[in-house]
């Protein structure tokens, strides 16, 4: 393996649960505020998971008070402390950039239930 | 000595201990030996000569060979002197990414990739004709000038040889030294194909 693939394997972390859009995530990230660091919790629904190694990034979407709001966040960043995955939905697209133009009851996602 | 001699590997993104995702450069620099120590007295200067990369010894010219041997050292196949931050450098020293730390500012020089004949919007930034409409001047330089002065300014630029020139980037960030594997990360990209030499010296407009 070459250095810059060495390099780029090492930034990765060791596990990212497996989710995949259209699933509900709550993504932890560290954030600074008055000089002290605490953790932040954005839960909302992935709309787009992309790039590979090192660089994969996803976009988190959910509607706060109201607004749409999307963050995108580095799987692999140290800032993001950790991923939970509370929702599976049923999507037939990996980029559900169709989700900003619904609102309310449209913007729904099917749920997928665990088999029992 | 915040100077020393590599090998460009090529590009790639880390983040870095603030969580900030940057491009780097890696370059695979050292170890490198001093072989040589110019002062002021013999040499009207002063000035480091360090030496880089594993070379055949039959590949080493016998003068070459005399060169090295008086100093101690092993013969290399690159050679560079260094005339800025040399305080203490002594022949037969080996000088490693370890004296490098995230934040240092360095210069780097390289010989620029070739382009070959290349044009004026490529080699000089013009910004070429219309496209279509009839323009019929697509990537041509067009005018060269006044016709009252009936000649071409000299210095004009114009299509020719592009690339292939010693060329430095100056106040370069270290991101990272790693002195286990020899390598050192520089924010932003730095002249020069893979593979090829880099020459990395402290930085002259940071103090």
């Amino acid at each position: 393996m070459n250095v810059i693939d060495v390099l780029n394997q090492e930034q990765r972390k060791e596990s990212v649960p497996e989710f995949r859009p259209g699933d509900t995530v709550k993504v932890y990230s560290k954030v600074v505020e008055g000089g002290k660091e605490r953790v932040q919790m954005f839960e909302g629904v992935v709309t787009v998971r992309k790039g590979g190694g090192a660089q994969e990034s996803i976009t988190v979407r959910r509607v706060a008070h109201g607004v749409g709001v999307e963050k995108s966040f580095l799987v692999h960043s140290p800032r993001v402390d950790r991923i939970e995955v509370s929702k599976r939905g049923i999507v037939r697209r990996s980029r559900l950039y169709y989700l900003t133009e619904k609102i309310g009851k449209a913007a729904r996602i099917k749920e997928k239930k665990a088999a029992r | 000595m915040k100077n020393i001699l590599g090998r460009k590997v090529g590009m790639t993104s880390v983040f870095t201990d603030d969580g900030r995702y940057v491009p780097v450069t890696v370059i695979e620099a050292g170890p490198c030996t001093v072989v040589e120590r110019r002062t002021k007295e013999k040499h009207g200067y002063e000035s480091v000569a360090i030496a880089f990369g594993d070379i055949k010894k039959s590949r080493v010219s016998r003068a070459l060979a005399g060169h090295y041997k008086k100093n101690d050292a092993e013969p290399k196949r690159y050679v560079r002197e260094f005339r800025n931050d040399i305080d203490g450098i002594e022949p037969g020293q080996t000088i490693t990414v370890a004296s490098f730390e995230p934040g240092d500012r360095v210069d780097v020089v390289g010989i620029s990739k070739g382009h070959g004949f290349s044009g004026g919007i490529k080699r000089h930034n013009f910004s070429g004709g219309g496209a279509s409409h009839g323009s019929m001047i697509h990537r041509q330089p067009a005018s060269n000038g006044d016709t009252n002065a009936g000649r071409t300014v000299k210095g004009s630029r114009r299509p020719g040889h592009f690339g292939v020139d010693r060329t430095t980037h100056q106040n370069l960030e270290i991101v990272r030294a790693d002195a286990e594997r020899n390598l050192l990360l520089v924010r932003g990209p730095i002249p020069g194909p893979k593979n090829a030499l880099v020459v990395v010296r402290k930085s002259v407009k940071h103090a």
